[in-house]
């Protein structure tokens, strides 16, 4: 197990590596450059040329990124170019609201959908089989920003129930978990929630409905055995692959949320990501997505490990 | 239409659980961070408007009090200036006495110097790079400074330059005390704040919120704000602000847009809007080969427009243009205003050569979005259409709105602006020097400056250097004028229209005077229950 484990650890650096490749080539690629971003519209062409020299932009971008690397490993991820505050400081404060959020999502959705999923794996070819599954398609079609937009103008706009924005009354700086606040989190939570309910359900049914027509099953109820045995049965077969599926599904409410904490102005890691694509602030960017990078590899091997602890099958091949 | 009402009445039911003390002004920005509050803040016009003219004062200050004229420039840190009769590059500031900063010390002539330095001595020890980004391209006129003694400052500019005022608008006024007392680092004085301004900034988060509370003790008694509080929201998304506002959770929102404006209203919120100094043109390349060196041509496309329609297609939220500057500046003087009149655009084509079967062709740069820009693409098709009408035949290309501020700074020629004779941009037009100077003149070409057309006119430049040069105010308007009816008798540009920098207001909202500027006073404000 341990010699697994070192294997798995030791594949994160090349990973790390290219992620971090490929994120700093895409915002060179991307037009406009970091100082322009930052300067007031008016200045001329002379001082950013003057100002990218203070900053150190003038350099060719392998010496630049030579430069980041080494910084990185250093365990310093540089300060942001737009504010100036340190990088880590930014992604620490901006994480743990991200965090709340992905689990607030991934429990509402990995909940409903293991239900539905499991129910619709039941009554497979059913009335209710093909409700769940057009929900689940719906659920996966329909653009999740949009859905945020729709629940905030029923939920807030017209209602008046639930507020539209932020969170919490006083900033995240005074998160606590009392009704006030968890009220800032059900719009973005439940928006969030819908794409990773929909993908689990649709897994789910497919993996229930197939385990359940194995001949292991078959021969489970000739032997007589209850449904409620059968079922914890089914259950096993199930879980590791259902939990991989969930695994990757929180990897990407983690970083994929840029949207939804938009439209929420939820300052989380996608909203920091937001504001530094928009400033072209490359430390911020560099910094926010090799964290989130890292995360996704993180939850992988997790994900990984207790998959192997469920089915030693997966250790053996 | 019962369940509408029904709804309705649900929502204000649910807004008036959330009201929050009487007093309290939380406002939705359209940033997503909270600018740099140590000073010289990012974020273009509302980081000034939200975090310089609050928490800090500047030199001199816009007339912020009436929402019937032009803003016009004030005495603010220093109470007056005048320039050397014999020397016009020597001004004397004299500095107002007796203002304190939020942390107790005094503003004098040094610590103007030391904000000075901050921006333009790159080996002071308060040097900041970022705040030096923001304010450094805003002064570029000062050639030395010094403090002659506690209450006079001395600045020398690089040449005889009467815009000096206007770029010290620019400079908000960070405080020496508290910086020293805070370790000499600006990350420590970004967490506890002290300028001069009327408000005092308490607490702030980024990408979330910043508070700020009155000084009681600010010098301009009049300026002292009758708020309890001012809570400021990033609120990037358009229609997250909108849904803040209709749900109680902010009382104001910048921007709020075109397509909202109607429901915001009949829901009873205040939609204020004035004429200020942003104008939306058509840059027209000068560059040798660029069709509108022709006087016929540029006056054709400045007749071809449509600006009502335009107006029509904005729900209303614009003032066409008669000229480059907004009707009724004090610059605007009296120049041939421009009208819609396609029979003679076509007359004048003809005159020059092209038709409707033989067309101008040529290539516009417009970007797909951007700040000040309204809604740049059907605003720009309909432009298209217009020029198309009168024999020209116009290739629109959009472009990412960083990349449009690059070839704007790089110039008509360089390839940035991939051969357009036109680039469509919207101008901060508040001060002589962004609304002609960088525009027009020849030595400001790119890369020196932004004159993106290559214009050079020796006429033209005769006339910038006599209003940089006239010191005299009412005598320096007169060649502002002159310089605008030239602009636009010569149609250099083509004039299009003008933004009227909406914002709505719930109805609990009093007291608020829009001035004619780019920048506000929020001291007078205040809220009913």
């Amino acid at each position: 197990m341990i010699a697994y484990l070192l294997k798995r650890l030791g594949l994160v650096i090349p990973i790390a590596l290219a992620v971090s490749v490929v994120c700093f080539a895409l915002v060179y690629l991307a037009p406009g450059d970091p100082l322009s971003a930052v300067v007031p519209s008016d200045a001329s062409k002379e001082m950013v040329e003057e100002l990218k020299k203070e900053y150190g932009f003038d350099k060719p971008i392998p010496v630049q990124y030579a430069v980041w690397l080494g910084r990185t490993l250093q365990g310093n991820l540089g300060q942001s170019i737009a504010t100036g505050r340190p990088v880590a400081t930014e992604i620490g404060s901006a994480i743990g609201n991200t965090l709340i959020l992905a689990f607030a999502a991934s429990l509402v959705g990995f909940t409903l959908g293991a239900v539905l999923g499991t129910i619709a794996g039941y009554f497979s070819g059913s009335w209710i089989d093909k409700a769940v599954s057009a929900i689940a398609v719906a659920g996966v079609s329909v653009p999740h920003y949009w859905l945020g937009m729709v629940l905030v103008i029923v939920f807030s706009v017209i209602l008046g129930w639930l507020p539209a924005m932020g969170a919490g009354p006083g900033g995240s700086g005074e998160w606590t978990w009392d009704a006030e606040h968890l009220k800032h989190l059900v719009l973005p939570a439940f928006a969030l929630s819908v794409i990773p309910t929909s993908i689990v359900t649709r897994t789910l049914r497919a993996l229930v409905a197939d385990t359940l027509s194995k001949e292991f099953v078959i021969a489970l109820v000739a032997k007589g055995l209850g449904q409620g045995a059968i079922f914890m049965h089914v259950v096993k077969n199930v879980a590791p692959t259902a939990l991989a599926v969930m695994g990757v599904q929180l990897g990407y409410l983690m970083g994929g949320s840029i949207l939804i904490e938009t439209v929420f102005s939820w300052p989380g890691t996608g909203f920091l990501l937001n504001t530094a694509i928009f400033q072209r602030d490359v430390p911020l960017l560099q910094g926010t997505i090799l964290v989130l990078a890292m995360f996704f590899v993180g939850l992988n091997l997790i994900v990984d490990l207790v998959q192997t602890a469920l089915d030693p099958r997966i250790r053996r091949t | 239409m019962r369940l509408h009402r029904l709804l309705c009445s649900l929502a204000f039911a649910g807004a008036s659980l959330t009201v929050h003390a009487q007093g309290t002004l939380r406002v939705g920005m359209t940033a997503a961070d909270i600018p740099i509050v140590t000073g010289q803040p990012d974020q273009g016009g509302e980081g000034q408007r939200f975090l310089a003219y609050t928490a800090y004062d500047a030199l001199v200050h816009w007339d912020f009090s009436s929402a019937d004229k032009p803003s016009t420039l004030v005495p603010g840190l220093a109470a007056s200036w005048k320039v050397d009769d014999k020397d016009r590059t020597k001004w004397t500031f004299t500095i107002r006495k007796g203002v304190k900063y939020h942390d107790g010390s005094e503003f004098k002539a040094q610590a103007a110097v030391w904000n000075f330095d901050k921006l333009l001595k790159s080996d002071a020890p308060q040097y900041d790079s970022k705040q030096a980004a923001q304010g450094r391209s805003r002064i570029p006129a000062i050639k030395t400074y010094r403090a002659i003694d506690d209450y006079t400052l001395e600045i020398v500019t690089n040449e005889p330059d009467a815009f000096l005022p206007y770029q010290l608008t620019w400079i908000p006024m960070s405080s020496p005390a508290n910086w020293e007392k805070v370790g000499k680092s600006w990350e420590a004085y970004a967490k506890s704040v002290s300028g001069t301004g009327p408000w005092k900034l308490v607490s702030w988060t980024p990408r979330e919120r910043a508070e700020l509370v009155p000084n009681k003790a600010y010098w301009d008694p009049k300026r002292v704000p009758k708020l309890d509080r001012m809570i400021l929201l990033p609120l990037p998304e358009p229609s997250t602000r909108v849904a803040a506002l209709r749900s109680g959770q902010v009382d104001w929102i910048e921007a709020p847009p075109g397509d909202a404006v109607p429901g915001l209203k009949a829901a009873g919120f205040q939609i204020i809007t004035n004429v200020y100094p942003h104008n939306w043109v058509w840059h027209l390349s000068r560059a040798e080969g660029s069709p509108f060196n022709d006087v016929r041509v540029r006056k054709a496309a400045n007749l071809a427009i449509d600006r009502e329609g335009l107006n029509k297609l904005l729900g209303g939220l614009s003032i066409p243009a008669k000229g480059f500057m907004p009707p009724g500046h004090e610059w605007f003087g009296k120049p041939e205003a421009l009208r819609y009149d396609p029979a003679a655009a076509r007359k004048l084509m003809a005159e020059a050569g092209y038709t409707k079967e033989k067309p101008l062709a040529f290539k516009a740069i417009v970007p797909s979005s951007g700040s000040g820009m309204m809604q740049p693409l059907p605003m720009n098709e309909l432009v298209q259409q217009n020029l198309n009408e009168v024999g020209f035949k116009v290739e629109l290309e959009a472009m990412e709105w960083n990349t449009i501020i690059n070839a704007w700074r790089a110039g008509a020629k360089a390839p940035g602006s991939r051969g357009a004779a036109a680039m469509n941009y919207s101008y901060f037009i508040q001060d002589p020097f962004t609304a002609f100077t960088r525009h027009l003149q020849s030595d400001l070409i790119a890369p020196k400056g932004t004159n993106w057309g290559y214009y050079n006119d020796k006429a033209m430049d005769d006339l910038l250097l006599k209003a940089k040069t006239t010191f005299e105010p009412k005598e320096q308007t007169r060649v502002l004028q002159q310089i605008h009816e030239k602009f636009v008798n010569d149609a250099l540009f083509l004039a299009i229209t003008h933004d009227v920098n909406p914002r709505a207001l719930s109805p609990k909202v009093q007291g608020f005077v829009q001035a004619q500027n780019w920048f506000q006073d929020f001291s007078p404000v205040y809220m009913t229950k």
